[in-house]
């Protein structure tokens, strides 16, 4: 067994930073996921995104601060890369080989492979696995590289983008065969994408990085119990914002909309209270962007 | 039993399936003794995180609805409260009607959406009052 399985973190990060140059990728990362979720891996191009990802993998080293990968410092040695499943985003596979070469390549490079699941799943999907990967669509292309990064049965499994370039049917398959996979065991995964309905869909943790920070670590569900939208005539925000957290403010000429954070019910009946998608909670913090890292972060850290 | 998920509710994934099994029962789609689709079953149709079903069947357990079995299934043990399903089918009946009128005079559904609301907030304010 490896030291560390008994890790209830999949990942924990503490002032994590990585510096191009005299440019910050990442800055001031402290975050903890917890095994077992999905994590959705959202922000604008340039955030930092790929750049935590390949720091997670152990791909990249980072400039500052600590890092754990259930439980261990992410290293290029076969004990940690056995656990760890990465699936880039241009989806790396050698184009001229098939599936099934792919597969017995992978046989010789890993311990514990399970070739039998990933070709039951392929064959299930009709993905023609002994022809040359190049000549496969992108949807099956993308189930092969899915295919490939869970026979090495990953404890953590690591999506760049994995469906940006898929058709809506496609995308369905791709992430009903990762949720399966999430079904069948302790595996946990966070995966990058910019389309929030999928995401909303099959993650239950999320993870908003904006201007080289982390703006949100939480739980989908507490993220939406936590946040809500007011609408009232337009008013000085000096008195709520004692109270409340303001994510975003929108003031026309009569009206004040606010995003709020509030760890009990609004009681002030001049304001109309609706809950708020996750889509629009993401939406508010990434127009947030100079904000340092979320108030609600230093505060658990003070807890701690 | 199918699920649908509305993403930009607001409600979070897990209390909808929470919702929509509820009024399975209510409606009488599901009867004591049913068996719910295993976790796995509901994520292979809908693609959505095992997690978030496992945190349905619990709340749904927790209210003493439905019961685990080790490695056979989740189980309906009894309806929620409220009136048999007779009742919750003769008054959707009387909605179907009410809501066919409402089309016919011309409203749209937003206005019958708005209508119902303002009718169940006013009703409520009575029976406080």
């Amino acid at each position: 067994m490896a030291s560390g399985s008994g890790s209830t973190t999949a990942i924990t990060t503490k002032g994590l930073g990585k510096r191009y140059g005299s440019l910050w990728a990442l800055q001031d990362c402290t975050i903890s996921v917890p095994r077992g979720r999905v994590t959705a891996l959202v922000g604008p191009n340039g955030a930092g995104k790929t750049t935590l990802l390949r720091m997670l993998v152990g791909l990249s080293r980072p400039s500052t601060g600590e890092l754990a990968v259930l439980g261990r410092a992410p290293r290029q040695d076969p004990e940690f890369l056995s656990s760890v499943g990465y699936l880039a985003q241009d989806v790396p596979l050698y184009p001229r080989l098939s599936a099934e070469d792919h597969l017995r390549l992978g046989a010789h490079l890993n311990e514990g492979w399970d070739a039998d699941g990933a070709r039951s799943r392929l064959a299930a999907l009709h993905v023609p696995t002994d022809r040359p990967v190049a000549t496969l669509s992108g949807g099956q292309r993308a189930q092969v590289g899915l295919g490939l990064a869970l026979a090495k049965r990953p404890r953590l499994l690591l999506l760049d983008e994995p469906v940006a370039a898929l058709d809506p049917l496609a995308r369905r398959e791709f992430l009903t065969t990762l949720t399966e996979a999430v079904a069948d065991g302790d595996l946990s995964v966070m995966l990058s994408s910019h389309l929030l309905h999928d995401l909303e869909r099959v993650c239950d943790h999320v993870l908003l990085l904006s201007s080289s920070r982390a703006q949100i670590c939480e739980d989908i569900d507490d993220l939406l119990a936590s946040h809500r939208m007011l609408l009232g005539r337009r008013r000085d925000l000096t008195d709520i914002e004692r109270s409340l957290t303001v994510i975003k403010a929108t003031q026309t000429e009569r009206q004040t909309r606010l995003l709020v954070r509030c760890d009990g019910p609004v009681l002030d009946p001049s304001w109309e209270i609706t809950e708020v998608g996750l889509e629009d909670i993401i939406l508010g913090y990434m127009g947030q962007g100079d904000v340092p890292l979320g108030g609600h972060l230093n505060a658990l850290e003070e807890v701690r | 039993m199918s699920f649908q998920l509305n993403s930009a509710s607001g409600v979070p994934a897990y209390l909808q399936l929470v919702q929509q099994i509820k009024q399975a029962l209510r409606m009488g789609v599901l009867k004591v003794g049913d068996k719910l689709p295993t976790v796995k079953e509901v994520v292979a149709e809908v693609a959505i995180n095992p997690n978030t079903v496992m945190k349905a069947y619990w709340e749904l357990e927790h209210e003493g609805l439905v019961e685990g079995r080790q490695g056979v299934g989740t189980f309906v043990s009894r309806r929620p409260d409220g009136p048999p399903p007779g009742t919750q089918a003769r008054l959707a009946r009387s909605l179907e009607k009410w809501v066919l009128t409402a089309r016919q005079e011309g409203l749209d559904e937003e206005s019958i959406e708005a209508l119902l609301r303002s009718i169940l907030r006013s009703s409520w304010i009575e029976g406080v009052a």
